[in-house]
């Protein structure tokens, strides 16, 4: 896969402070990336970074081959979508979506034809007309995703689009987005701090925690294998269940934590064998089974339920185990209340264990 | 059960919708009150000087001031406009005010222009040091003007502009630099950042930019400069008497020659014609723009 974007040891410093720390990345050509992270992690300056509105301390950044570390942000084939939606307020839609156009001298037809294809594309025709302040959050949007389509851009940048809209809209733009990117097959970068976001529209995740990338990697492998504890606790909702002990290798291989002793049977260990180390294991909530399953589980244990939450499609439920606090997703027909001692069961096949002190996966 | 929820039931007894209130509360009396107090407070010297304008003089010496005028002569208010004497000149305040509007245009005009673009300039456009040349400007807005007078003096002497209407134009775009940065800076400031990255990565340069995203949406902002400045420019009487000659006074000199003049008999009613006449610029300004000024705000309210 040829590289649309890359990033070669990028740094950014504020005086004293260090934003972005000696940062690589490359992004193919066609792909969809997220940038995922807690607010601060860096994940917007990031992208401010690539599109040229922010001036870079050392490094170098590539767009289709070309080096842009100086370019200006028009200058990049870059266009770029805001969480505040940043239409133009004096200008009607369809000025919003020709200013750049006429500020690159393009001829009048060609800026029509231009404008009127983005309208189709986004089925914004009929607003043409009419200016921000008369259209709704999910339009004004949709304007706003026109204006960098328009560009005909090699790569568009999303900087949290979708975060000042309610939740339905936002599953409909998701989508929506998603489409978009299947028609045109841009380069897509997409700044936010939804997982839910992240997980359906990327092609690939990078996980981003004080201005460096923890993880770069499929939304499957992220889920299913994060590569250190702050991955596996950010990603997934509720989150990770996490056991604090010690991996006691040998010929079956156990953990022992306080109160039970779980086989190790069938976890796959990056280094292919076990090491006796003090360690972290974790469990998905929806990893982990209950009644007549667990009974089957290699792995199980007994609690106590005290907090149930409905959801309609799942029950999910905290108990306590012994000093262990955990959560479990079920049916959501399961019928649980609160004080009923339940027992739940995991495969370690799905667990994940990290290392104590460095956190990172074994 | 759905059945059920039609049934209208009665209301129950005790308070029910509305709440009745009272005209002639306490409350309101108080507030009223005090609103026509003041106004009245306000408005019965604006009154004594449009009478007594309207009066002769031999109605005038008989000392009722609060009486409205026997008879109507607009006579006062020719004389305070075209005839008046000062010095050496017999032609009233319409001299003055033709000298004010030509310091007033191009003061207001260029102190305005020049204050927002450098207000654009420290909001969008941080460059090593702003922050430090935004801090001197803003210094400058708490030195007592006083204290400059005399250098400005020795300034325009030197540069050949010291009693002409030139001199006192730079003075006061100057004198309206630091005040003015500030509130459009702090307006700049407000406007989300966003919009402009959008601009830069449409394209836009510094003058693109500020000539069409900022200005159009800083309508109320310019406005309020504007009110600012008319009526400053026009009420100043110190650099007018100190920077210009005789020929040139603005009105407010002039109007104080007239009422001031210690010769003759006292013209009252000329002297109220041409202090209202006087008054009379800022006075429109406000009653103008404070629609536009509405208008404004309801225009620029477009965000989110």
């Amino acid at each position: 896969m040829q590289a649309s974007i890359s990033i070669k040891n990028l740094s950014l410093s504020f005086g004293a402070l260090k934003v972005l720390k000696d940062l690589n990345l490359e992004v193919g050509q066609g792909e969809f990336l997220v940038l995922l992270g807690s607010s601060g992690c860096g994940k917007s300056t990031l992208l401010n970074c690539i599109a040229g509105l922010l001036d870079i301390t050392e490094g170098q950044i590539f767009i289709g081959g070309r080096n842009v570390t100086w370019a200006e942000p028009s200058k990049r084939g870059i266009g770029m979508v805001f969480q505040s939606y940043a239409l133009y307020p004096q200008m009607t839609v369809a000025g919003n979506l020709s200013f750049g156009l006429k500020n690159a001298g393009l001829p009048k037809a060609e800026i029509k034809e231009r404008v009127d294809r983005a309208a189709k594309v986004l089925q914004i025709e009929p607003l043409l007309d009419r200016k921000p302040a008369a259209l709704s959050g999910g339009q004004r949007q949709r304007a706003a995703i026109g204006r960098a389509l328009v560009r005909d851009a090699d790569v568009f940048l999303f900087d949290e689009p979708l975060s000042n809209l309610d939740a339905k809209l936002r599953a409909d733009l998701r989508v929506e987005i998603k489409q978009l990117h299947q028609k045109l097959r841009n380069t897509m970068i997409y700044v936010t701090h939804d997982q839910i976001e992240a997980m359906t529209l990327a092609d690939r995740i990078a996980i981003m925690r004080g201005g460096q990338i923890l993880q770069l990697d499929t939304p499957h492998e992220i889920y299913n294998r994060p590569a250190n504890k702050y991955v596996a606790d950010f990603i997934g909702s509720p989150t990770m269940n996490f056991f604090d002990g010690k991996i006691e290798s040998g010929e079956d291989p156990r953990f022992h934590t306080e109160g039970h002793s779980f086989p190790l049977h069938g976890y796959n260990f990056r280094s292919g064998a076990a090491v006796s180390a003090p360690a972290w294991l974790g469990i998905r909530p929806e990893h982990m089974v209950s009644g007549a399953e667990a009974e089957n589980a290699p792995i199980r244990m007994d609690g106590v339920v005290e907090l149930v939450e409905p959801l309609g499609s799942d029950t999910l439920a905290r108990l306590t185990s012994g000093s262990h606090t955990l959560w479990i997703r079920m049916d959501g027909q399961a019928e649980v209340a609160n004080g009923d001692r339940i027992t739940v069961g995991f495969d370690a096949a799905r667990a994940n264990l990290f290392e104590k002190t460095s956190e990172n996966r074994l | 059960m759905s059945d059920a929820l039609q049934i209208p039931t009665p209301p129950a007894a005790g308070p029910s919708g509305r709440k009745p209130g009272k005209i002639l509360s306490r409350r309101n009396i108080f507030i009223y009150g005090t609103l026509i107090l003041v106004s009245l407070y306000y408005l019965l010297p604006l009154y004594v000087m449009v009478v007594t304008s309207l009066k002769g003089m031999p109605e005038i010496r008989v000392g009722n001031i609060f009486a409205p005028p026997v008879e109507i002569t607009f006579q006062p208010w020719v004389k305070a406009w075209a005839e008046a004497c000062t010095g050496l000149n017999c032609d009233g305040l319409s001299r003055g005010f033709f000298n004010s509007v030509k310091i007033l245009v191009p003061s207001v005009i260029l102190s305005i222009a020049i204050a927002s673009v450098n207000g654009y300039a420290l909001a969008n456009w941080r460059f090593k040091g702003s922050e430090t040349f935004f801090a001197i400007l803003i210094v400058g807005a708490f030195i007592p003007y006083q204290v400059m007078i005399y250098p400005i003096v020795i300034l325009l002497r030197e540069a050949g502009l010291y009693g002409g209407l030139t001199g006192l134009v730079i003075v006061h775009t100057i004198f309206g630099m630091p005040i003015l940065t500030l509130l459009f800076r702090n307006y700049f400031s407000s406007v989300p950042q966003e919009l402009f990255k959008a601009a830069r990565v449409d394209g836009a340069g510094f003058w693109s930019i500020y000539f069409r995203i900022m200005v159009p949406m800083s309508l109320p902002i310019f406005v309020v400069a504007m009110i600012l400045q008319v009526t400053g420019i026009w009420n100043d009487f110190l650099f007018g008497v100190i920077y210009t000659k005789p020929d040139l006074y603005p009105m407010t000199v002039q109007l104080n020659n007239i009422v001031n003049s210690t010769q003759g008999v006292k013209e009252y009613n000329v002297n109220m014609a041409a202090t209202i006449l006087t008054g009379l610029v800022p006075l429109t300004i406000y009653f103008l723009s404070g629609k536009l000024f509405v208008r404004g705000i309801a225009a620029g309210a477009v965000k989110g």
